[in-house]
C-alpha cells in the first residue's frame, strides 16, 4: 500500500514544484518588464517611500491592475506581475484539492479545500 | 536620490540578502524589513508589503527542486497550513491596528530569536518513537529517503505543533517573514518530525502562508510596485544563484556572521521601535 502512495505523492509533487517555478518564473518577467518601463519613464524623478500614503486605488485590486496594465503604465505591469506571483502558491492548493481527489483522500480533500478558501477569502475579502 | 539610483542599490542590497539568506539556509526575508526601512529609510508597513512578495517568490522558486528529492511531506504541510493561513489573517489584520513602534518592536524580538535559533544543534538524528494515535488517524506520519534506504518517521504532539503553526502564520502576516525558523521549530522539536523533511516541507508552506496575508496587503494599498519590484527581483536572483553554489560554500563563518548582522539589526529595530522612530 505504502509504495504506491508514496509513488502518486512523489507524482503530483514533481507537477506541483514545476507549477510552481513556472508561476514564478512568468511573474518575475512581467514584473521586469513593468520595472522597464517604469524607470524609463520614472528613472529620473526622486524617491519617496518614506511617507506612507498607502497605494492609489487602481493598483489595489485586480480591475484596476488590468486596466492600468492594458495602458501600458509601468506601475501597473509590476502589480500584474506580482498578482501572478501571489496567484502561484494559490493554484498550487488548487491542484492539491484534484490530487487528493485522485487518491480518494477525502479528509484531504476538506482540509485543502479549508486552505483554499482561507486563501480566497484574503485575497477577495476586501476588493 | 532618483528612482533609478534608488532601485539599482535597492536591488543590489536585496541580491545579496537572497543570496545569503540561501546560503546559511536562514532566508533572505528576516533582513529585508531592517535594511529597507532602517538604511534606505522606507516606511515599515511598505518594507513589510515588499518583503512578503519576496518570500514567495523564494519559497515557490526553491520548492521546485526540494519536491524532486520526496523529503517534503505534503499531508502534514497542507494539515498545518490551515493553522498557518488562518494565524497569517490574523497577522494581517493586526498590521493595520498596530502602531509601526509595536511592529517595530516585536520584529526586534523575532530577529534575536532567529539568530538564536541559527546558532543551536540540530537535533539528534535518530529517534525511535512509537505511533500518535491522532497522527495515525490524520496520516502524518511517512518516510523519506535517507543513505541507506527509506526511513519511516512517526510524528507526535499534532496540537502543540498545529498551535505553533498558528503562531508563525501571526507573524508572518504580522511582520512580512516566512517565519520559517518558527515553522521548523514546530514541526522539528515539538512534532519530532526529521530535520531534513521539516526544513523542506516548511519551505513549501512558506508561498502559501505569504500569498494568505499578501492579499491583505495588497487590498490595503502596501504593496508598492516601484519598490517590489527591485527587491523581489534582487532576492529572487539572490536565492536562486545560492542554491546553485550552495554545495561549493563552507557556511559555518558565513552562518556566524549572518546571525551577528541579525543581532545588530534587531538591537536598531528595538531601539528605533522604543524611541518612537519607526
Amino acid at each position: 500500500m505504502l509504495p504506491k502512495r508514496n509513488w502518486t505523492d512523489q507524482r503530483i509533487e514533481n507537477i506541483l514544484g514545476n507549477l510552481l517555478r513556472a508561476g514564478v518564473l512568468l511573474s518575475a518577467l512581467v514584473v521586469l518588464i513593468g520595472g522597464v518601463v517604469y524607470l524609463l519613464r520614472h528613472g529620473h524623478s526622486p524617491v519617496d517611500f518614506r511617507v506612507f500614503r498607502g497605494e492609489p486605488a487602481d493598483l489595489r485590486d485586480v480591475r484596476g491592475i488590468i486596466r492600468d496594465t492594458l495602458s501600458l503604465r509601468g506601475r501597473g505591469i509590476i502589480q500584474l506581475g506580482l498578482l501572478l506571483l501571489i496567484a502561484t502558491p494559490v493554484a498550487r492548493v488548487a491542484f492539491s484539492i484534484f490530487g487528493f481527489a485522485k487518491e480518494h483522500d477525502r479528509m484531504y480533500v476538506v482540509f485543502t479545500v479549508i486552505v483554499f478558501s482561507i486563501l480566497l477569502y484574503n485575497f477577495l475579502g476586501s476588493a | 536620490m532618483t528612482i533609478l539610483e534608488f532601485s539599482l542599490l535597492v536591488c543590489g542590497s536585496s541580491l545579496i540578502a537572497g543570496l545569503v539568506g540561501a546560503l546559511t539556509g536562514l532566508g533572505g526575508g528576516v533582513v529585508l524589513v531592517p535594511l529597507l526601512s532602517l538604511f534606505f529609510k522606507v516606511d515599515i508597513r511598505y518594507a513589510i508589503g515588499a518583503s512578503l512578495v519576496s518570500v514567495i517568490a523564494t519559497s515557490s522558486g526553491a520548492a521546485a527542486a526540494y519536491v524532486k528529492k520526496g523529503f517534503s511531506n505534503i499531508r502534514i504541510g497542507m494539515f498545518l497550513e490551515i493553522a498557518t493561513t488562518l494565524g497569517a489573517l490574523l497577522g494581517a489584520n493586526l498590521a493595520a491596528r498596530v502602531s509601526t513602534h509595536a511592529i517595530a518592536i516585536v520584529f526586534g524580538v523575532v530577529l534575536l530569536f532567529s539568530a538564536y535559533f541559527s546558532r543551536k544543534p540540530r537535533s539528534q538524528a535518530e529517534r525511535e518513537v512509537p505511533p500518535n494515535p491522532l497522527a495515525t488517524r490524520l496520516r502524518l506520519n511517512g518516510s523519506f529517503p535517507d543513505v541507506d534506504g527509506a526511513r519511516s518517521y512517526n510524528v507526535q504532539h499534532v496540537p502543540t505543533g498545529w498551535a505553533l503553526m498558528f503562531g508563525a502564520g501571526a507573524l508572518s502576516g504580522l511582520l512580512g517573514i516566512g517565519s520559517g525558523a518558527m515553522k521548523v521549530l514546530a514541526m522539528d522539536q515539538a512534532m519530532r518530525i526529521p530535520f531534513k523533511v521539516s526544513t523542506t516541507t516548511s519551505n513549501f508552506m512558506i508561498g502559501v502562508t505569504a500569498a494568505a496575508s499578501a492579499g491583505v496587503y495588497l487590498n490595503r494599498g502596501y504593496i508598492d510596485p516601484g519598490l517590489v519590484m527591485p527587491v523581489m527581483l534582487g532576492v529572487l536572483a539572490g536565492s536562486l544563484l545560492g542554491a546553485r553554489i550552495l554545495v561549493k560554500v563552507h557556511t559555518k563563518w558565513l552562518r556566524l556572521g549572518f546571525s551577528l548582522v541579525i543581532v545588530l539589526l534587531a538591537i536598531e529595530m528595538l531601539y528605533n521601535g522604543l524611541s518612537g522612530r519607526i
